[in-house]
Order: C-alpha cells, then structure tokens, then sequence
C-alpha cells in the first residue's frame, strides 16, 4: 500500500520570460490536508493548474498513487482522480446546480437519463459529505459560500479522491470559511486527499497536516504544521523577517473631519446598497469598516467619493457639505482635500495602459506644478514620480514602464502614493492590500498608520477581517447595507465575525 | 369576406418572407449561444444563395444545389471560425470581412461564368423547388374560414417551409434537452467552467460554428431556388441583419425566434402589400418607412418593452486560458 498521493518531481514552467516554477519537487500524503503557501505570484496557482492538466509542464513528473502519470488535459485529471475548486468559480452562472455538476460528465447524448442518475448521486453526495444544495437551484442566485459548495460536489461527482483548493475562503465570511474547513475534514476522514492553496497563514495552522512553502517560484520548505510557527511560515514566504503585528500607538482622535448622516445609496440596478447609515471620523483615528463583500461598502465609498450619486443623505467634509446627492464628483472633493484610493485598483485607480509616472499624477494632471501652460511638463511628472518610486519603494523604479507591468503591490502604492502625497485631510481607502502580498502589506499598513499620526481622518474598508482588526481604532460592521454595530478593534472574531453574518448581539449563531 | 381573403395573402406571403429569416437567425442562434457573434449570416446567406443558384443552374438538380450552398456556407463558418477561435481575432471585423467577401465574390464569378450581370440562369423543372400539397388541400378549399386557412396558408408551401418551421422545436429540444445543447450553452456563458470539465472549447466552438453555416446554407438556397428562381446580385437585401434583429429580440431563445421572424415577416409582407396604397387617415405611408420597421421596432423595443435582452455572457470574447 503505497501512502503517497501524489509527488511532483523536477516540475518546472515558465510563461514566456517569467519562470513561475522551478524545479519544484513535493509530496502528498494519503488522506491528509496539505497546505500549499506562498506570496501571489509565487507560483502556488501555477503548479496547481499543472497537477489539474490546465498547463502542460515545460518539465518533470507528477506520480499520483505512485504511479507516473501524464496529465495532458483536465480530462486526464478527473480520469486520475484528481477535482480541483478554483478560485474563480469554474460555473456556468445562469445554469442550475444540477446543469453545472453534469456539464462534462452527462452519461449520454440526450440528457434525461443522465439528469435522473445525477440527483441520485447529488442526494447520496450530500448525505454522506453534509453538503446540501437544491440541485435546482439557479447558480447566479445563491451565496457564494453555497456556489463553492457546488464547486466541491463537481468535484465529488467526478469522483475525485484528491481535491485541490485554490484560495478557497477569499469570499468567504469567517463563519462560511469555519464551515468549509469542517466539510474539509468530513472529506478527510472519509479517505479524501486535500491540497489547500491560500496565502493566509491563520488558515493553514488551523486545518494542514503538512504544508509547503513557495517563493518566486520555488518550493522553499515542508513542515509538518504542529512543528512549525505563523512566525517560521511568514519568514519562509517572504524570505525575510516579517512584522505581522503592526504597531501603533493609541489614537488621538481630535476634530471630525468626516461626517456621514443617513446616508442611503443604490447600486446600478436600483437596488438599496447603502441604508441610512451614519457615523463620524476624527481627525487622528482610523475608522474601520468590517464586512463580508457586497453588503454596500463599495456604494458606501463611491457615494463618499463623488463616483456615485446618493439618493438620500449628507456628507459634511471639514464641516463643509458635499452635495452627495447631486454634484459632487471626485475631482473637486480631492481638491478639498479628501484622497480616495478605490477597492477595485485596476479599474478605478490606474489606467493600466498607462506609463507609471502618468498614473502617478491621475486625476490631479490639472495642478499647475505638473503643467507648462497648457502642456503636460513631462519633465517635472517624471521628477515627481521619481520621486514617489523611491519614497514609497515601487519596484521596478521606471517611471517610464507600462502600469500594467507593475505586481499587485507595486501598482497599489502607485496609487498610494499619488493620493497620500497630496496631504489630504481625509483619506478614504478601499480594500488598501487585496492581491497584494505579504511584505508590501507591512510597508501599505505603516503608511496607513502615519497618515493617522499625522493627524489625518482615515476611513478603512476591507474584507479581511484581521486587516480591519489590526489598523483601526473603531471598528464598524456592515451587513445589507446597514451599520450593524460598532466595536473596538479588540472585540473578538467570533463576535465581529456573528454582526458580519447578520446574527444581532442577542441571537445565537446560526448555521 | 374581402378583408379576410387579403388577411390570408398577407399571412401567407409572411411565412414565405419569414422563412429566411428563422433559417437565419436559427444559425446564429448556435453561433452566438456558443459565444461567436456572427454579423457575417448576411454575407453566408448570400454566399449559399448563389452557390445553390449556380450548381442548380448546371448540375439541373435542386438536391445538388442545395448541398451547394450548404457547403459554401459552412466553408465561410470555417473561416469564420478559424479567424475568431483559433487565431481569437475580433468577431465583428471577421464577420463584416466575409459580407463584402460574399457580396463582391458572387457577383464577379456569377458573370464571369454565366455572363448574365451577375445573375444565375433561370432555374426551371427539378432544378427549383417545388411547393408541396398538403393532402386534402384542394377538397377543402371551399370551405369557409377553415378551408383558406388549411389550404392556402398551411399547405402549397416548398418542403424547405417546413423544414424552418421544424427546426424551431428541435432547436429548443437540441439546446435544452441535449448533451451538446447543455455544452453549446455553457461555452457562451463560461467557457472556462467547459475547460475544466474537461470539454475542449475550441471544438465545441467549431462545431456551433458549422450548424451555424449548415442552416445559412439552407436559408441560402431557399432565397435563390425557392422563393425565386435564380440568384440576383445581392438578393439577400438585409436580411441576415434583420435575422440578426430578430436574435436580439428574441433573447436568443428558440422559440421566441420563430414569433420574432413572423412579425419581421409580417411587417415585409405588409410592406409590400401597402406599396402605393391608401390607408384610411394616414394616407401613402412610404414604403421605405415600412421597410424600415422591423429596425425601428427592434430599437424601439429593445430601449425597453421586452426587457433587457442579455447576450450570452461570453460573446464575443475568445477564450484564453487564464494565467
């Protein structure tokens, strides 16, 4: 009996010039959860897509029960065993539960039979692994945390015996996530074999038996989990010593900066994001605004920022009005000093297209210090994003190169750097590390940190609970468009956790 | 009794015009559920009209004819194909690329081998197709109402009527019904949930891609050896657009296709019917507004009436593999 899943040896793959795995060499034991780590781009995704037949290594072999095995295709995968969740759901959005599990494996030509097969199979699937779905229902309809439900029976249906995970609890919240990690260990104690790919070292100390490291391509470590540290894993990932704890000091909140009073915001649709909500931000004090994406924290920020017209409401900057529900837009808010750095960065922050030193001047191009009369000075915006590059540590320092070229940390300080340099008395920031790996995050939260020492009102959205947990002074929980609460930063997990589902102070948790 | 007579002669010079257009817009129903916009339907109908016209001309056989324009059709879709999936260029220009193709290359080589202007012998005997009595159409002619209706608008139609009028349900049983129906959907709404089920999307794409020339073929060869006899230079006038329309408008849903068709069809038939005649108050209504309507009325609808129509989510877009 051979104990080993799956081992890799000698897999390597480069995309053009950019080598996103290097002779990587890693094994898998039998009914475990493994967790694979590493910063993005590290090439965790990249190896996994491998194992799943999605790329074809340059180099190397994958031995799965011990046997070498080609995996030419996702054919060849499921015909292996080997299911994998992605991290952007692999579903068809407007097809039904059931469609989506039988896409790929109907049985026959005409679909009747098949169908009938598949909800005997679904029911048995859900019994035994305590996932339940209505196989009828619409997949765009229902929660993401029951979508990757789906992900998971797909999977199952296929009749995988090893499941790869691809950042699985990114759109989760805590409560979905505790779940997912207990269908984890239903499926592990059934025989099944885990490989959890996630960049959150809390996760893989909760769940892995063992978990790799990979860093720029390489796998730098295998430990078993109960021997190792947060500590040891981060300074893996990264290569260095890291701070997970950021410090500060406590706040001196003074004057309101920013006042929000019933506030009430719709989205696209028309439908009621943001509901009457209010709350204020002093001067010196970073107000953070916990919850699980899509319960209006974006409308929140696109109305405070001039994107969106409210429909109802007041927003007083510096005690001054903004006329959110009319016509207010961003360029004359960052004129009165509020700097906006928005969630969605590759959208709404940058133009990607772009050479760094002009997105470093977005949106304040019309400052006289950046114009020869009605000419761009080109000179003085590359000085001035000379400037930025080194003062907040973008790499690679060339002013001249496309945004697009930057990573994900590098294209966030960009735009930190051009809304913070600005000295704005208020700063509004969404999401201010998603995509952004571990060594950036440290430099993007101190920067945070002195903003608010240097007496700026700083309100923080953000869906990592933990983000929200560390940086604020008062912490704010949103759930369907309403403020449900507010608690400082110390309040526990499970607490912030319970408003962000929704659960009021007196109820008790609900599955 | 006169104004039900001329209902009946409308309606059934609707089903003739309509036919076409449900051929068409059928195919780029395949095309566009699998994700490949297709504005070239104008250019293939085309295309198929004078390649049926012309082997008809000479082989003497509607059959071979038909084969014809079916072939070039699906040769067009294959380019098509190989521009939008393979090579993932744009759709639209690929497509506008094989109208003018189409539209210049029927008319040079229709003169240079039949030297007629660009037109295509007369077709004759078993080179067209012929209408098809239904049985008992002539003993029930006379009887009121029901004899009309039976006789002259269901029966004494070509064979190729009721093959567009077939292909309406098995469209919808293919599309809902069926294995390469569940997966011609998917690769247009997410190809890569087919990717990772381990169904190639170029394949799929391919295949959308050549009933897509099949039945433009079919339309095709209606248009020259049917409802006509005998290719003209740009006979298709439209309607490969206007199926394009009637796609839009019916949500890209089978059935709603054919009710969409029929009121394009209706609109056409009436405009024709009204060419210089007086309607009540209004007076000559122009026959370019009337021919017109079908445009208008899908802008019209479209800004509001029926609906947002959604296009499959990924029209339009070639699939890459996601890094």
């Amino acid at each position: 009996m051979n104990d080993i899943a799956i081992e890799l040896k000698g897999i390597d793959k480069k995309f053009g010039l950019v080598h996103a795995n290097k002779n990587i060499n890693m094994r898998v034991r039998k009914g475990t959860i493994h967790g694979i780590i590493g910063e993005n781009g590290a090439g965790k995704s990249t190896l996994m897509s491998i194992l799943y037949g999605f790329y074809q290594a340059g180099a190397g072999d994958i031995f799965v029960d011990g046997r070498k095995t080609v995996i030419k295709d996702p054919n060849a995968a499921i015909a292996a065993g080997i299911g994998m969740v992605h991290q952007h759901f692999m579903l068809v959005e407007n097809f039904t539960v059931l469609e989506n599990i039988m896409l790929g494996a109907e049985e026959s030509q005409v679909l009747n039979a098949g169908i009938t097969k598949a909800r005997d199979e679904l029911r048995r699937l859900e019994q035994e692994y305590e996932l339940e779905v209505d196989p009828d229902a619409v997949i765009e309809e229902l929660p993401v945390g029951l979508q990757q439900r789906v992900e998971i029976l797909k999977a199952l249906y296929r009749g995988a015996e090893i499941l790869i995970l691809d950042e699985p609890t990114g759109v989760l919240t805590p409560a979905e996530a505790d779940h997912l990690f207990r269908i984890l260990e239903q499926l592990k104690s059934q025989g099944k074999t885990i490989l959890l790919i996630t960049h959150k070292l809390r996760e893989i100390m909760a769940v892995t038996d063992e978990v790799s490291v990979m860093r720029r391509g390489e796998m730098v470590a295998t430990r078993t989990t109960a021997e190792t540290s947060v500590e040891e894993l981060a300074e893996l990932m990264v290569g260095r010593h890291v701070l997970l704890q950021v410090d500060k000091g406590p706040a001196t909140p003074g004057d309101v900066l920013l006042s929000v009073e019933n506030l009430s915001v719709r989205d696209g649709r028309g439908v009621a994001m943001v509901k009457n909500v209010s709350f204020d931000v002093r001067a010196g004090e970073i107000v953070g605004i916990a919850g699980v994406a899509g319960n209006g924290q974006s409308e929140l920020l696109q109305a405070i920022s001039g994107i969106r017209r409210a429909v109802s409401g007041k927003v007083l900057l510096q005690g001054e009005p903004i006329h959110v529900t009319g016509t207010a837009d961003p360029s004359e808010l960052r004129h009165r000093g509020l700097a906006h750095v928005p969630e969605d960065r590759q959208h709404m922050g940058l133009v990607l297209k772009f050479d760094e030193s002009e997105n470093s001047i977005l949106g304040y191009h019309d400052d006289p210090k950046y114009l020869n009369g009605m000419f761009l000075n080109i000179d003085a915006i590359r000085k001035d994003a000379t400037d930025k590059i080194e003062k907040y540590d973008i790499r690679p320092p060339n002013p001249r190169l496309k945004t697009a070229n930057f990573s994900g940390g590098n294209q966030q300080k960009i735009v930190l750097a051009r809304e913070m340099e600005r000295d704005p008395a208020v700063l509004v920031i969404g999401q201010p590390t998603r995509g952004v790996d571990v060594g950036a995050i440290e430099f993007i939260h101190k920067r945070i940190i002195e903003m608010r020492d240097a007496g700026k009102a700083v309100l923080l959205v953000s869906v990592e609970l933990d983000e929200i947990r560390s940086l604020s002074d008062r912490v704010l929980v949103m759930f369907d468009g309403r403020i449900v609460g507010e608690r400082a930063p110390d309040a526990g997990e499970g607490e912030l956790g319970l408003l962000m589902a929704g659960v009021e102070d007196s109820k008790e948790a609900a599955q | 009794m006169e104004y039900f007579d001329t209902l009946i002669v409308i309606l059934q010079s609707t089903v003739r015009v309509s036919v076409p257009l449900i051929l068409a817009a059928l195919a780029g129903l395949y095309s566009e559920r699998a994700g490949i916009f297709d504005i070239g339907l104008e250019g293939k109908m085309l295309a198929a009209a004078f390649a049926g016209g012309a082997a008809a001309a000479v082989t003497g056989s509607a059959l071979i004819g038909l084969c014809a324009a079916i072939l070039v059709s699906v040769c067009l879709g294959l380019v098509h194909g190989f521009a939008s999936i393979t090579q993932r260029g744009n759709q639209i220009v690929s497509g506008v690329a094989i109208n003018f193709i189409a539209l210049g290359a029927t008319v040079i080589l229709g003169q240079a081998w039949f030297r007629q202007g660009g037109r295509t012998p007369q077709l004759s005997g078993d080179a067209r197709f012929t209408t098809v009595e239904l049985p008992f159409a002539a003993e029930i002619a006379d009887i009121p109402v029901l004899g009309p209706i039976y006789s002259d608008l269901l029966s004494g139609h070509f064979l190729l009527t009721y093959l567009a009028f077939m292909l309406i349900p098995f469209t919808w049983w293919v599309l809902y019904r069926t294995r390469f129906g569940l997966r011609l959907r998917a690769v247009g709404e997410n190809p890569g949930a087919v990717d990772t089920a381990g169904i190639s999307v170029t394949w799929m794409r391919y295949r959308a891609v050549i009933c897509c020339g099949i039945l433009c073929g079919i339309a095709g060869a209606y248009l020259s050896m049917a409802m006509t006899a005998g290719f003209v230079k740009g006979m298709t006038a439209g309607k490969g657009f206007i199926a394009l329309a009637a796609l839009i408008f019916a949500k890209w849903k089978p059935v709603n296709v054919m009710f969409a068709c029929l009121l394009f069809g209706f609109l056409d038939a009436m405009s024709i019917r009204m060419q210089g005649n007086e309607l009540p108050i209004i007076g000559v209504v122009p026959v370019q507004f009337m021919q017109a309507l079908p445009y208008l009325l899908t802008v019209i609808l479209l800004a509001g009436f029926i609906g947002k129509a959604i296009p499959p989510r990924a029209g339009g877009v070639p699939y890459v593999k996601e890094r």
